[in-house]
C-alpha cells in the first residue's frame, strides 16, 4: 500500500446563490480589481490515505466526497492534486 | 406521551425543548445521549438546535453520523415522529430524512429575531392544531438557514404539500422583506414525504408561554399530542 496525499476542491454548485462569493467580489471591486467577475468561495480539503493503486486512492476520496465531504444537493467537488508520499 | 431529546456535543436547545415538553405541555421527556443506541421507547424524537460538532465541515454534517442517528433514522422509517428544529433541521437534511440543504444566510449574518410564520399545511401531525393560513410569531436564531434545493425538487415539495411553514409578511404573503435568510420560496419548515418528520429553522420550543413573548409554538407540541395519542 502506498500513501497518497489528495487535495479536493469543494465548491458551491453553479447557479446556487453564493452570498459569500458576492461579498468577496464586491470587496475586490472596492479594492480596484475592476476585471473581477464572479467569485465563488469553497473549501480545499487534504486527505492522506493509504491505498493501492493510485486510482483506488482517488476513488476512495471521491467516495468520501459523495458521503461526507461535499453536500450532493448544493456542492460540486473535484480532485485537484494527488501526491504519492 | 414520551419525548426523547437528543443531546449532541454542542446542542444548546435541548434544555429549552425539555422545558417546553415537561413544564409547559406536561408530557414526559428524556435526554438521549448522541453515543447511545437506545431510543428508550420514546414516541417522538426531538433533534434540537445548537451547534453540534461546532458546525465543522457543514452544519449538521458530522452529527448526522452520531451513533444514535442510526436509531433515529430507523424510527423515522417506521413512521415515528421526528421534530427537527434549527440545527436539528440541518442534521435531518444531512441525514437524508428531509430533502434539500440549509446554507449560509443570504445576509451573511447570524439572524436572531422574531419572525412571522405562515402555516401553509395545517393537515400534518405537527400542525393539525393550527388554523390553515394562520400567522405565528416564533423566534429564529441561526447563521445557516437558507433553505435550498433544485427548482424541480421545490416544485415537487410544494405539489406534495410538504411545505409546512413559510416566512410571511403581516398580510400572510411571501415577501423578500419578510424572509430573514434568503430561503428559496420563503420556506421555513417542511415535512418528509411520509409526513412524520418536521424540519423547521424557527424555534417553537422557545415560544410556549406568553412570558417568553409568544405561545404560538405550543401548537406544534399540541398537534403531536392530539395526533400521536389518538
Amino acid at each position: 500500500m502506498t500513501r497518497f496525499r489528495i487535495g479536493v476542491h469543494v465548491v458551491p454548485r453553479r447557479g446556487i446563490l453564493d452570498p459569500q462569493g458576492q461579498a468577496v467580489a464586491e470587496a475586490l471591486h472596492t479594492l480596484g480589481f475592476a476585471g473581477v467577475g464572479t467569485v465563488h468561495v469553497g473549501r480545499h480539503i487534504v486527505v492522506d490515505v493509504a491505498a493501492a493503486p493510485r486510482d483506488a486512492a482517488e476513488e476512495s476520496v471521491r467516495d468520501m466526497c459523495r458521503k461526507l465531504l461535499a453536500n450532493p444537493v448544493t456542492e460540486d467537488f473535484e480532485i485537484a492534486t494527488v501526491e504519492a508520499l | 406521551m414520551k419525548f426523547g431529546i437528543v443531546t449532541f456535543p454542542g446542542s444548546n436547545c435541548d434544555y429549552d425543548a425539555f422545558h417546553a415538553v415537561t413544564d409547559e405541555i406536561g408530557e414526559e421527556a428524556v435526554y438521549l445521549w448522541h453515543k447511545s443506541h437506545d431510543l428508550e421507547d420514546v414516541d417522538v424524537v426531538v433533534l434540537p438546535g445548537g451547534f453540534s460538532y461546532g458546525d465543522y465541515l457543514r452544519a449538521g454534517a458530522i452529527a448526522r453520523f452520531s451513533p444514535i442517528m442510526t436509531e433515529v433514522i430507523a424510527h423515522a422509517e417506521r413512521g415515528g415522529p421526528v421534530l427537527a428544529v434549527c440545527n436539528g433541521f440541518q442534521i435531518a437534511c444531512e441525514a437524508g430524512l428531509l430533502p434539500g440543504a440549509l446554507l449560509r444566510n443570504s445576509t451573511l449574518r447570524f439572524q436572531s429575531q422574531w419572525v412571522r410564520l405562515g402555516v401553509e399545511n395545517a393537515d400534518t401531525m405537527f400542525t393539525g392544531k393550527y388554523e390553515p393560513r394562520s400567522i405565528l410569531r416564533i423566534p429564529i436564531a441561526h447563521g445557516e438557514g437558507r433553505y435550498t434545493d433544485g427548482e424541480d425538487a421545490l416544485d415537487r415539495l410544494e405539489g406534495e404539500g410538504q411545505v409546512a411553514f413559510r416566512y410571511v409578511n403581516a398580510s400572510g404573503e411571501v415577501d423578500p422583506s419578510a424572509n430573514p435568510n434568503g430561503s428559496m420560496r420563503g420556506i421555513a419548515g417542511i415535512v418528509s414525504r411520509g409526513g412524520n418528520v418536521l424540519g423547521m429553522m424557527p424555534h417553537p420550543e422557545r415560544a410556549v408561554d406568553p412570558l417568553l413573548g409568544s405561545a404560538d409554538g405550543r401548537g406544534v407540541f399540541e398537534s403531536l399530542l392530539a395526533r400521536v395519542a389518538a
